[in-house]
């Protein structure tokens, strides 16, 4: 399935700064997908289930959660950090900005997630 | 136990100034009107903290004295053809211009964090202007709050109690006197409590504005629908806009980093400025880190540029695109790194990052990350507005005084302080 990714902060993400970037609260924000009720029935998988993420830059594996904060069919939210940064492009299109939303990706369900650690290592896990 | 009010709070960019933070035996044991930010701010501070200066060896960090880091530091710098010194946000003013008097001594390039957050928006407003005001000024007079592509009870917890909807001002008596309007792709918590949402398909913002210029205009669109929005929602918003008496509209990270970028926030300037022919209209980026607009602010007066400033020639340049860090480690240009208050390693894009950990690289933090963790050169700093004091500017541009409410660990200086070393140290190694 294709899919538009956004980035953001969220609570516990930001919360997840100021505890430690190696506590859990941080971890489990940064590998969370928020996606919506639709695609997730399309799909198939159910919350908790791994998602791979692919970008021409890479893929991670993250999990799904129905987002709170509702998102369109079609688009997905995962919170700034690490693990969705190791497959976003550095092309800033002359304002040093690189896009950290509205980024085409595909889904593909399925995968291992990154082993929490220190900083949570940032690189992709296309290797898995 | 002792109480120290009227302190600021060193998270985001709305620096409430009211918090009143408990001390009890040298530790802060709570704090009084902060936000749930703020509160794991000032609870928390103590975890993962850097307490020794380190230097690389092989594999390993090695704690060695500070004076034997900052001579490390100092060489790295000293040896470089071109080195970025980044980060700057998450400290105080006084760091950032000894920050930018190190770049020009280094001939590195300086870059703050702006550049990955409202890097577009200081670019847009160098070219058409910022009609602005204070958020003091929002609270007494908006009847009308826009948030666009920022949802604030996410990432800005006080704001809209502070100063938008919910506040009493002078001329308005709180929710009751304002009308809400949430634009977003996403229908946030914020969009859930706001009067009408726009719920805008992604990358479309810069289209949703323009069509919004031209109701506004009562010029014809020739679409049923733009952006994902009917016209006829969007023409119901223009006559919204047109008839309140003082409007404000704070921007976000959805208008900067979707497709646009800057020309996203043109768009945004040249509607308040065209609000501006029916009524009283004023705009003020939703700024993340609590003294980012001071790194822009004091970039500005340093250099004449407010971020992405190189020195590689002895005198500021500046070209978002070129001399901005994303877009020299992409290019692999630089051959060090200085790092400040910043975790680069967890925010860039992954090219960016392997560029980064290719050269030495040095890291001034109070906190273990994923970017110390990589470093060649680390110094543990005291937290600004809780362990040191210092300046900070408000994402209106207020500056605001820091304070310093319990001693940093021993050892841990300021910022400013190891910047002022290692400024030294380079100047001695360069025999000036």
């Amino acid at each position: 399935m294709e899919a538009v990714l956004l980035t953001g902060r969220t609570l516990s993400q930001g919360m997840g700064v100021e505890l430690g970037k190696s506590s859990s609260v941080y971890y489990r924000s940064v590998v969370t997908c928020e996606m919506n009720a639709e695609d997730m029935r399309r799909l198939g998988v159910a919350p908790g289930d791994p998602i791979r993420i692919i970008t021409e830059h890479g893929s991670v594996v993250v999990r799904v959660v129905e987002a709170l904060e509702e998102v369109p069919q079609g688009v997905i939210f995962i919170p700034y950090g690490p693990m969705i940064n190791a497959i976003i492009g550095p092309e800033t299109h002359g304002t040093g900005m690189p896009s950290f939303k509205g980024i085409s990706v595909k889904l593909k369900v399925g995968g291992t997630a990154i082993p929490r650690g220190p900083g949570t290592q940032p690189r992709g896990n296309e290797e898995e | 136990m002792e109480i120290v009010t009227g302190v600021t709070c060193p998270f985001c960019g709305c620096l409430c100034d009211d918090l009143e933070v408990v001390i009890e035996g040298g530790r802060i044991t709570n704090v009084k009107n902060g936000c749930a930010y703020s509160l794991a701010k000032y609870l928390n501070y103590q975890r993962e903290r850097l307490l020794k200066p380190m230097v690389r060896e092989g594999e390993e960090l090695v704690a060695v004295s500070l004076e034997e880091a900052v001579e490390r530091a100092a060489q790295i710098l000293v040896d470089s053809i071109y080195p970025v010194l980044y980060g700057w946000s998450s400290t105080s003013s006084e760091a950032q211009r000894l920050g930018i008097e190190l770049a020009e001594e280094v001939r590195g390039a300086i870059d703050n964090t702006s550049s990955v957050c409202h890097g577009p928006t200081v670019e847009a407003l160098q070219e058409l202007g910022h009609p602005g005001c204070t958020l003091g000024q929002v609270r007494n007079r908006a009847d009308l709050i826009i948030y666009w592509g920022s949802n604030p009870l996410q990432s800005h917890l006080r704001h809209m109690s502070r100063y938008t909807i919910g506040a009493v001002g002078r001329w308005r008596r709180g929710r009751e006197d304002r009308t809400l309007i949430v634009v977003d792709v996403r229908k946030t918590y914020t969009a859930r409590v706001a009067d009408y949402f726009i719920q805008v398909e992604p990358n479309k913002d810069f289209e949703l504005l323009t069509a919004l210029r031209m109701a506004l205009m009562y010029e014809e669109i020739e679409q049923e629908r733009v952006a994902g929005v009917p016209v006829e929602a969007i023409e119901e918003v223009a006559e919204i806009l047109r008839g309140c008496e003082f409007g404000a509209l704070f921007y976000g990270l959805g208008l900067t980093m979707s497709s646009g970028k800057n020309r996203n926030i043109d768009a945004a300037i040249s509607l308040v400025r065209d609000l501006n022919r029916w009524t009283k209209f004023v705009m003020i980026p939703m700024r993340g880190h609590f003294n980012v607009a001071g790194a822009n602010i004091v970039f500005l007066w340093q250099t004449g540029y407010p971020f992405a400033v190189d020195f590689s020639h002895g005198y500021p340049r500046y070209n978002p695109g070129v001399t901005s860090v994303i877009d020299i480690l992409s290019r692999r240009e630089s051959d060090a790194s200085l790092i400040v208050a910043s975790d680069p390693v967890a925010n860039f894009p992954r090219r960016a990052v392997e560029s980064l950990l290719e050269n030495p690289l040095i890291v001034i933090d109070p906190h273990r990350t994923a970017t110390a963790e990589r470093a060649d050169v680390v110094i543990p700093s005291a937290l600004v507005g809780i362990e040191c004091k210092g300046t900070a500017y408000r994402m209106d541009g207020v500056p605001l005084k820091m304070k310093k409410v319990v001693d940093p660990p021993p050892g841990c200086l300021s910022d400013e302080e190891i910047l002022h070393r290692i400024l030294e140290e380079v100047r001695r190694l360069r025999g000036e």
